[in-house]
Parts: C-alpha cells; structure tokens; sequence
C-alpha cells in the first residue's frame, strides 16, 4: 500500500487529462486576478499562468511532451480562433472599409520596423546566428513564426518562445505607451497592438475597446501575409 | 452551436487544403478567415444562405465565445519556455532586451503611420 500515492502520481502525471486539467484552473485563476485589478497591463494573464505552470513542471520533473500531450487541446483552438476573428470584422466592416489606406500603409510600415529592429537589433548584441534567425518573425502569430523559422532551417520552438516574449511585452507595455503618445484613436492603438504583438495583443486590444480588438485582429492577419514575405528578404540582406 | 463550430472548422480545413494544395505562402487559418467573412457578406445579399449556422447568430455567438478567451490560446506555446532555459541562461537578458525593444519601435512605428496617413487623408477631404 506504501507506494499507491505514488503510482497514482505516477499514473495521472502521464495523462493528458491532468495538464488539460492544469492548463485551464492556472489560466482561471490568473485571469480572475487580472480581473480583480481591473485588467491592470502587469497582471497579464499569460505571463502569470505561463511561469506558474513552468515552475509546476519543472518541480514535479515532468517533460514539456508530456505538458503538451494534455495541453494540445488548448493549443489546437488557436487556428479556429483565427477564423472566428471573421465576426468582429464582419460586425465593424464599415469602419475597416473606412480606414483602409491608413491601415494599409501602417501595416507597411509597421512589418518592415518589425523585421528589420529585431534583426539589427539581435546583430548588434552579438547573438548567435541561429537566435537571430529564430527571433525575427517575432511578431506574427505561433503557427506562422515557427513555419517561417522552420523555413530558414532556425529553431521553430525558440521562434514560438520568441513569440510569446514578444506578446507579452507588447501586450504590457502597449497601453501605457500609447497613453503617453496621447493617441486616443483605438483604430490606430489597436492595429499596432496586432501588428506587433500579434493574438496576445490583439486580447489586450480586445479587454480595452471593442474597436481597438477588430482592428488588432485584422493586423495580426495581414501582418502574417507579409512578414512571411519580408523575413526571408530581410534574412538575406541582413544577417551576417 | 455544434453546426456554428463545425462551420468555423470547415473553414479552417479549406483553408489549410487550399494553401497546401497550391503552396501558398499564408496560414491556412488566414484564409479561412477571408472564407468565413465571404459567406457572412453574401449571406446578407442572399436569404437563401440564411440556413443553419448562418441563421441568428449562430456562428457569431460561437466565434464570440472563441475570441472571449483568446488568451488562453497561447498558454500551451509560452511554457515551451522551459525547453529553453539553458539558451535563457546565456542569452536571456540579450533576448529580452532585443525584444522589448523591437516591439516599442514598432509598437510607435506603425501608430504613428497610422494616425498620420488618417490625417493627411482628412486635409485633402476638407480641401
């Protein structure tokens, strides 16, 4: 009987069910405290169920895979989420339809910065050739950066981890910033907000103003068409 | 809500069938998206459309219920973290920093394009 608490630690912490389990309570939790603060940039709560969960895994020995095997699931829905950003656009078609030169030059304008800051950038700080390949599609979303990575033959799973660093800061830092640039126009906050950071910044965008959320997602899309163009040009005529 | 998802879905899987097939170089969600929000616009222009999902914001509900929780989304991929803590260890601060500062400049870089070209726009109205 002595070692059944054991086995059955054992038993569970191979189930996909236990990390699905984890997964969806740490991000409940986190996100209720982001709520509780009023959605307070800080209390960001992928930042919070990210470390809460790492530190879990790292003191219980329990390998990424095995994470993933459960957590998959959350994963998966990052693709229908994407499609679903369809309704919001759908909703404001006459604002988007409105704005579109602006937003077409600011997506431009914004890719190429993107790129080209993050690449001089991680050249200039003598990171390794390899990091600096898997860091420059930084901006889009998961899926996209680490196809893009995997194209460049970089490290897909640092390219994600470069991601989501990369969303989470924008995601903290976009509406402080934007406060201070005295900018009060959430078509333009919100697009940066999606250019830049992607989905975790477009459900930034999203918490804040409803306007600001369709233009993030419509940046987030577009910025994934371009910078898969960009990223390999840039590549060429950048990196050492 | 389960025909809403299903649609959602079946955008996606033509989509990723279609990039794939054609090797086109965007995420097959991205077009999926453009699908979705083609049958939302000719479903107004024709009745006939207005069926199943397409009927009393079936599918706007579901995709609401999607997005409402988009976070989450991106938990799974960010404790991918503790793959790379030795590469954190040597290069974290650098990557960081890099990061951090890349996002500021574009963060700016494409507001204030924004608001400027909207201006310019705006001049050459009242004109």
């Amino acid at each position: 009987m002595k070692d059944n608490p054991f086995s059955l630690w054992v038993y569970l912490s191979q189930s996909p069910l236990l990390w699905l389990t984890v997964t969806l309570l740490v991000y409940a939790s986190t996100d209720a405290v982001s709520l509780a603060t009023r959605r307070h940039p800080l209390a960001n709560p992928v930042l919070h169920a990210m470390w809460i969960i790492g530190a879990f895994l790292l003191l219980t020995g329990t390998s990424y895979t095995t994470y993933f095997a459960g957590a998959q699931f959350v994963h998966f829905l990052l693709g229908p989420a994407t499609v679903a950003l369809a309704v919001p656009l759908y909703e404001n078609r006459k604002r988007v339809v409105a704005s579109i030169v602006p937003m077409l030059v600011a997506l431009l304008a914004g890719s190429v910065t993107a790129v080209v800051s993050v690449v001089l950038l991680a050249e200039f700080a003598g990171l390794p050739r390899d990091v600096v390949l898997s860091l420059a599609p930084k901006s889009v979303t998961a899926g996209v950066a680490m196809g893009i990575a995997e194209s460049l033959h970089a490290d897909p799973s640092l390219a994600a981890v470069a991601v989501i660093l990369t969303g989470i800061m924008g995601a903290i830092i976009v509406t402080p910033l934007m406060n201070r640039t005295g900018i009060i126009d959430y078509r333009a906050r919100g697009f940066a907000a999606g250019l830049a950071a992607h989905g975790i910044g477009t459900a930034r965008a999203f918490q804040v103003d409803e306007i600001a959320g369709v233009f993030s997602g419509i940046a987030m899309s577009l910025n994934a068409l371009v910078t898969s163009f960009l990223v390999p040009l840039a590549v060429t005529l950048l990196v050492r | 809500m389960l025909a809403s998802l299903g649609l959602i879905l079946l955008c996606q899987l033509i989509g990723e069938a279609v990039v794939r097939g054609l090797g086109l170089p965007l995420p097959g969600p991205v077009l999926g998206l453009l699908l979705l929000l083609i049958l939302l616009m000719t479903r107004d222009r024709f009745a006939l459309l207005a069926r199943g999902p397409l009927r009393n914001d079936g599918v706007e509900t579901a995709s609401k219920g999607l997005l409402a929780h988009l976070s989450l989304l991106f938990v799974p991929a960010g404790v991918g973290v503790v793959q790379k803590l030795d590469l954190l260890a040597s290069h974290g601060i650098a990557i960081t920093l890099v990061l951090a500062l890349s996002v500021v400049v574009t963060l700016l870089a494409t507001v204030l394009t924004f608001r400027l070209v909207s201006r310019l726009l705006k001049q050459q109205d009242a004109r």
